[in-house]
């Protein structure tokens, strides 16, 4: 079974953190929609395993806002 | 000239059963003279079964309709003697373009997979296709086969019996009477057989009107396909554009369901739009125009005693992939050698109802299908549109998200997982040709596979020997040995993987049932009979 990282990963946390609110910069709240389903898709293609995106979407529903 | 489907094809002629007196008792009749009723009559007539057709028509259906049929319609239709036809008057499209908004996002070339004896489709008016059907069924009646072809009979009345089905027929001199051991039901989507019946289709899905309209253009137009998803000329709606023959184009204009159909198409407001459509200066006449409704949506069982039913009048699903008149055909496909087996004592009733799982499980497979195409054309929330939109905007310039752009997936014929007709299966072997698998057609020595798999049980052996004909538990079974050194890449890569030799039992439908990797008489015996609905008794 494929697993998912939820321990710390990113090398840099907050230079992608900032990375990601600079590229939203200057962006209505559609376009930022649209950047972010394209940005979704663009991952997902980069994992590309079926089984370690089902488990991603699911739990990113576990962890409901305010939780 | 007289346009083909305005011409009588089959006008009513008083037939010997009016004046019979008492109601006369047929084998087999079919209600409805659309592709797949008609098919159903040819498979049938062919093994001497002998059947009627009822249609309250005369002529075959007006309009292009069904448009494009698939490579498993067309290898159903060869087993039925009238493939070549389609094939040589239908058109084959290879290049398409996908518009989104007021651009073309890209352009794709299909390369259709090497190694079959048909085309992954072809585009035909469904006109024509009705009309070789019945060609063929003139044909089989000067060979002396045992069908008939009622034109003006309209079927009134329909009593359910436990072992038959009573029918009253209306046509223009006065009613008569009908029985029918069995009565198969391919009267399209408003089925009045379902209705005298008092079955209802469940749970509606999705719903959507489509204008249709075939044009003849006055000039060149590329044989190409072009889709537009949320075209200026049609908002929010998608839009579709196809090659037929005879220079006939078809255009598919959605327009939701809050429409008012007569309003739409009439040609002051069908011709504006298709002038923005193909651009200014492209002269066109416009051949046909038609509103079309559809539900996605299909009967809980198909099967009700002695009346099946099969095509539209059981199921239906949106245009988008083809999947309707195509899976018409594969209903019969699967039903005809059934019946013929029960009809002849061979196989218990028990078969007939294998007819209802693996139909069944074919259109549920198509409904989901043909609604994630419609979610995706046609996106039902705000977050969808976004996630639509993002994949049509990434289309452009990567091909990564090209395969998710989806206007519809095309046709392709159902793997009966589980079916209770399914055979062993043995490890090891490819999983596209597993027991309930489609037939995957592959050069076998001179030959195609399926050209000698049809009609009957067949036992294929590669690189092993089976007896060219045999008869097994009362069943004729066919033989097809294919040597060692004629087993080339396709079917190697389709049936054996790294195996060296296999032996596969093929249904008449030719699904697998069964397959070895070696040959044991006594295992052949055991999955025949549970291919006959025997349940492995023997």
């Amino acid at each position: 079974m494929a697993d998912i990282i939820t321990t710390p990963n990113l090398a840099e946390p907050d230079t992608f953190y900032a990375d990601l609110l600079t590229a939203h910069e200057g962006l209505t709240k559609e376009e930022s929609d649209a950047y972010n389903a394209r940005l979704i898709l663009l991952m997902a293609n980069q994992i590309g395993d079926h089984a370690v995106l089902k488990k991603l979407l699911d739990e990113a529903r576990m962890t409901p806002a305010g939780a | 000239m007289t346009k083909l489907f305005e011409a009588p094809l089959y006008p009513y002629k008083r037939c010997a059963d009016q004046d019979a007196g008492k109601p006369v008792r047929h084998p087999v009749i079919i209600v409805g003279a659309g592709p797949v009723g008609l098919a159903m009559a040819i498979d049938l007539a062919q093994a001497d079964i002998p059947v009627v057709v009822l249609d309250d028509n005369d002529k075959v259906s007006s309009g292009s309709r069904a448009i494009c049929f698939s490579k498993r319609t067309l290898e159903i239709l060869d087993r039925l003697g009238c493939a070549e036809e389609l094939v040589n008057k239908g058109v084959v499209w290879n290049v398409g373009k996908v518009f989104f908004g007021d651009r073309q996002v890209y352009e794709f070339n299909l390369l259709p997979e090497e190694g079959h004896k048909h085309p992954a489709f072809i585009n035909l008016q469904q006109y024509y296709c009705e009309l070789y059907l019945v060609e063929r069924i003139r044909a089989l009646q000067v060979a002396g086969k045992p069908v008939e072809l009622r034109g003006g009979n309209k079927v009134v009345g329909l009593d359910r019996k436990t072992d038959h089905a009573a029918l009253t027929v209306r046509t223009m001199d006065g009613d008569y009477e009908l029985e029918a051991d069995w009565l198969i039901a391919c009267d399209g989507a408003g089925s009045p057989t379902r209705k005298m019946l008092g079955l209802e289709f469940e749970g509606r899905i999705f719903e959507d009107n489509f204008l249709i309209a075939d044009v003849v253009m006055k000039a060149d137009f590329p044989t190409e396909r072009w889709f537009w998803f949320d075209p200026p000329f049609n908002r929010d709606q998608s839009a579709l554009l196809h090659k037929q023959p005879d220079g006939v184009w078809r255009i598919d204009l959605q327009l939701g369901w809050h429409v008012d159909k007569e309003e739409e198409k009439k040609p002051e407001n069908v011709i504006p739009r298709l002038k923005d459509m193909l651009g200014e200066g492209v002269e066109f006449d416009l051949e046909w125009v038609s509103v079309y409704s559809f539900q996605c949506c299909r009967m809980e069982k198909f099967r009700h005693g002695r009346v099946i039913f099969a095509g539209d009048s059981a199921h239906q699903v949106s245009p988008f992939g083809a999947r309707g008149a195509n899976s018409g055909f594969q209903d019969i496909d699967n039903l005809g050698w059934k019946l013929k087996l029960v009809l002849s004592g061979k196989a218990p009733e028990a078969l007939i109802e294998s007819y209802d799982f693996e139909r069944e499980t074919a259109a549920d497979e198509n409904i989901l299908q043909s609604s994630r195409s419609t979610d995706f054309i046609t996106p039902k929330s705000e977050i969808s549109r976004i996630f639509r939109d993002a994949v049509l905007d990434l289309s452009e310039r990567h091909a990564f998200a090209r395969p998710m752009v989806n206007s519809g997936r095309l046709s392709v014929p159902c793997t009966y997982d589980g079916s209770p007709l399914n055979g062993p299966d043995a490890q090891g072997l490819p999983a596209r040709t597993r027991p309930g698998s489609p037939p995957v057609d592959a050069p076998a020595g001179r030959s195609w596979l399926l050209e000698g798999t049809d009609g009957d049980f067949t036992l294929l052996g590669l690189g092993i020997e089976v007896p060219a004909q045999s008869e097994l538990l009362g069943v004729p079974l066919k033989g097809l040995t294919v040597a060692h050194e004629d087993i080339g890449p396709e079917l190697r890569a389709r049936y054996l993987g790294e195996a060296e030799e296999a032996v596969y039992l093929i249904r008449p439908d030719q699904h697998v049932a069964a397959r070895w990797k070696s040959l044991n008489w006594e295992d052949v015996t055991a999955a025949l009979s549970i291919a006959l609905g025997k349940g492995g008794e023997i």
